[in-house]
């Protein structure tokens, strides 16, 4: 599954630009650059940091210097720069590459445990701390 | 030759291991048996015959001897002698020799000098202590010999990864092991406590140091691995969460909870069994993150070994140790009375209560770490990231935080509300003046804001607890505590200042075009060729100057290695009292122009000051905690002395 979204990636991006594929920097314009508008650039900035490049091991598109995240940061920022809220942006990458490509995850069947269960330790917690304090309260007064 | 000798001496301390084990478990039942004599000798040898073992991959290692595997694989003829050698370690085998070898050190330390407890727990602890050693000769001499021979000699070796070859992580991967591995003393001494029911205020005071070091060594790791990803990785992060990262924080979080809750044991000889199950916890958590990183389950730079075979066999010992130990536990929960009580309102009362929110955030990471695996397993792929992590766990980290300030002031047992209530609401009321100012005056996000407005008050109330003391005659180990607290103040500002208020600017340049960041200008003076002993790089001189002060040059380069082929960028920082500007150079457009980043992070620095001053505070610790032992023993001696003198002297009278 990895892999074919890998591919068609690839793929997608020989499409975009195949004659400066050779080139250092990537195609994508908004790879490097930032918005003019601080506070559009700050927006995208914020997405960013919360897609995960999937070239990379454990980086975010906004932290890596590989071709594919660079094409990802020029998707975000022109897509920003044309207005487009940013969990729409979001919404769109996930469609397209999965769940994976967010750092945020939502909650789905596959990933409620993730909101279920700090909840649960929050409950123990409280369990754990009343057991231990509240009741040693009353023997030690 | 040098190599069979290293492979010898590792079956041989295998063997030792075993011996240590079956000497420490007869021991239970007869102390006087040659066996359990022989534990504490048999130990020292075991320890000896490792570090024997590791010398020689070093050796081997420093000369490049082609014809081991390990040598061939992982190191080059050309490179500097000190990557050479911390090659020997930069790899799956060497690493986990290196981790056996720091182990068995550690056993061979505790059965030569430590003699508080009774005699038939420190077997105990010593034959666990064996147990846990035994697993990992195992796991070396069957799935991960670091001494295997190559049927021919290769005429050059592959190289180290070049982003492993920098002097900061040539000594990371030690520091952490050594940090896992001082868990792994604690946990022995937690099992042998628990098998001879000995879980006394002693064993805790015997643990502490062992707990203490372990902690400073995985804060100088974290905090040396969280620097190096900052200017290595070129983009001037420094947390990930990245499962690599949450392998080395989730021990930490445990050895924060343990050594707080060891020090209620030695001090009021409360929380026995939460203290007992803490120890478990800890070293659990050293091996997850070792399992994590050793098994190639992730795939990236830390994750070298990819062989499903590796992993399973760490995860089976995982199971057999923690499974054991957490039956033990149950076992042996039920005879662990719970300890002395207390109230509310005490220093053990918040002491439990943030021992609680670290175990909870311990929860958090493992979750947050473990989740994407699981689902992995069932083909969905999902990530857990920042996110997730900075809400979820501030849940939990921010009333720890909050107690933390007010804890130290709090008396041991009971306490009244009233005396403590003044100091209190004056921090409460600095909290949120200055919360309402920040966020009066600029506009930054909720977290950043309460870590701002937090680390301030925790910085003066880290200090509160010298308030009416003699400062020269407060124990060591208080100022240890007060600088600890007071690094992590500093640590979370630094981290709050930089993620709220860090300045980005991105550009392509020509040579003389100046670009803006925060009130700095940085000129591109031009871009040279320059060539180190295995690398090419192309270097940028950049001019920087702020508003009218100094003009400083910066250096950035874009590195390329030939052995193995691969490009990276090395950043250069310019630290000012009050942030650092973060400059690197990227690749060149078409059109002539070359790609700079430049950044601007306000206090960024004081992250990792925090870090090395809580490292400060737990070496203090140590100090103070092994200084009073030593009078406590002098003193001892010395009651002795005169009482045979006495003896003597009545005996001579009556004779």
């Amino acid at each position: 599954m990895m892999r074919l979204t890998l591919i068609l990636a690839a793929f997608q991006m020989l499409f975009v630009a195949p004659l400066q594929a050779q080139d250092s920097l990537p195609p994508a314009p908004y790879a490097y650059r930032q918005l003019d508008d601080p506070a559009l650039e700050a927006k995208a900035q914020e997405l960013m940091e919360t897609l995960r490049c999937l070239k990379c091991q454990s980086q975010s598109i906004a932290d890596s210097d590989a071709s594919m995240a660079g094409d990802m940061r020029h998707q975000v920022r022109t897509r920003i720069a044309a207005g487009e809220d940013p969990e729409a942006i979001r919404a769109w990458l996930v469609e397209r590459y999965g769940d994976y490509v967010s750092y945020a995850p939502r909650v789905t069947a596959a990933t409620w445990p993730l909101f279920a269960i700090p909840l649960l330790l929050l409950l123990i917690a409280g369990i754990v701390l009343w057991r231990r304090i509240g009741r040693g309260q009353g023997r030690a007064a | 030759m040098i190599a069979e000798l290293g492979l010898a001496a590792l079956w041989l301390a295998a063997a030792l291991a075993a011996m240590q084990l079956i000497g420490g478990a007869t021991a239970q039942h007869n102390e006087e048996s040659d066996l359990a004599l022989l534990v504490r000798p048999v130990a020292i040898l075991q320890g000896l015959l490792a570090l024997f073992a590791f010398a020689m991959l070093m050796w081997l290692f420093a000369v490049t001897d082609l014809s081991v595997k390990l040598v061939a694989e992982n190191s080059h003829s050309l490179k500097p002698l000190i990557f050479k050698l911390s090659g020997a370690w930069g790899n799956h085998e060497g690493s986990m020799l290196l981790w056996v070898t720091v182990m068995s050190c550690a056993g061979a330390l505790i059965a030569a000098i430590e003699h508080r407890l009774p005699e038939k727990t420190m077997r105990a602890t010593l034959a666990a202590q064996g147990f846990v050693a035994l697993g990992f000769y195992a796991f070396l001499l069957f799935s991960s010999n670091p001494f295997e021979r190559l049927p021919q000699p290769v005429p050059e070796g592959l190289g180290l990864n070049p982003l492993l070859q920098d002097i900061g992580l040539a000594f990371h991967p030690p520091t952490l092991y050594f940090g896992y591995v001082g868990l792994s003393v604690a946990f022995s001494f937690a099992v042998g406590a628990m098998i001879t029911r000995q879980v006394t205020p002693e064993f805790a005071r015997v643990m502490r140091p062992w707990v203490l070091g372990a902690w400073v060594f995985l804060t100088l790791g974290i905090t040396a691995g969280s620097y190096w990803a900052y200017y290595e990785l070129g983009w001037g992060g420094w947390w990930f969460w990245d499962p690599v990262e949450n392998a080395s924080l989730m021990p930490w979080l445990a050895a924060t909870a343990l050594l707080h809750s060891a020090s209620v044991l030695a001090a009021r000889d409360a929380l026995r069994a939460w203290t007992i199950m803490l120890g478990v916890v800890a070293f659990s958590m050293s091996m997850v993150g070792t399992f994590l990183v050793r098994s190639g389950i992730l795939t990236s730079v830390h994750a070298f070994a990819v062989d499903p075979e590796r992993g399973s066999f760490i995860l089976a010992l995982l199971a057999i140790y923690i499974g054991g130990a957490l039956l033990l536990f149950a076992l042996r929960a039920s005879s662990v009375a719970e300890g002395q009580r207390f109230a509310l309102t005490s220093r053990e009362g918040a002491l439990v209560f943030n021992n609680v929110m670290l175990s909870a955030t311990l929860g958090i990471v493992l979750l947050g770490t473990l989740y994407p695996l699981v689902t992995e397993a069932f083909d969905v792929r999902v990530s857990v990231g920042p996110p997730y992590f900075n809400p979820v766990g501030a849940i939990f980290v921010l009333p720890m935080l909050m107690v933390m300030a007010v804890g130290p002031l709090l008396r041991w047992r009971w306490d009244r509300f009233e005396r403590v209530r003044l100091p209190i609401a004056i921090l409460v009321a600095l909290v949120v003046t200055t919360a309402v100012v920040i966020a009066l005056t600029s506009d930054i996000g909720v977290l950043p804001l309460l870590g701002l407005s937090l680390a301030g008050v925790l910085a003066i109330a880290s200090f509160l607890p010298l308030r009416g003391r003699k400062l020269w005659r407060t124990p060591i180990a208080t100022w240890g505590m007060v600088i600890a607290h007071f690094g992590i103040a500093v640590a979370l500002f630094g981290m709050a200042s930089e993620s709220a208020f860090t300045s980005e600017r991105l550009a392509a340049v020509n040579p003389g075009d100046t670009e803006h960041v925060a009130g700095w200008d940085v000129t591109l003076q031009g871009i040279e060729p320059v060539a180190g002993p295995n690398w090419t790089a192309l270097e940028a001189t950049l001019v920087a100057q702020r508003g009218s002060g100094d003009v400083v040059t910066l250096h950035p380069q874009s590195r390329n290695f030939w052995a193995p082929p691969q490009q990276t960028t090395e950043s250069a920082l310019l630290t000012r009292w009050d942030g650092q500007l973060y400059a690197v150079i990227g690749g060149q457009a078409q059109d002539g122009r070359w790609q700079l980043r430049l950044w601007w992070k306000p206090f960024v620095t004081l992250i990792w000051y925090g870090g090395l001053l809580i490292a400060l505070g737990g070496v203090l610790a140590i100090i103070g905690r092994l200084a009073s032992d030593l009078k406590r023993r002098h003193i001892r001696a010395q009651a002795q002395q005169r009482r045979a003198d006495r003896a003597g002297r009545a005996v001579g009278e009556a004779a």
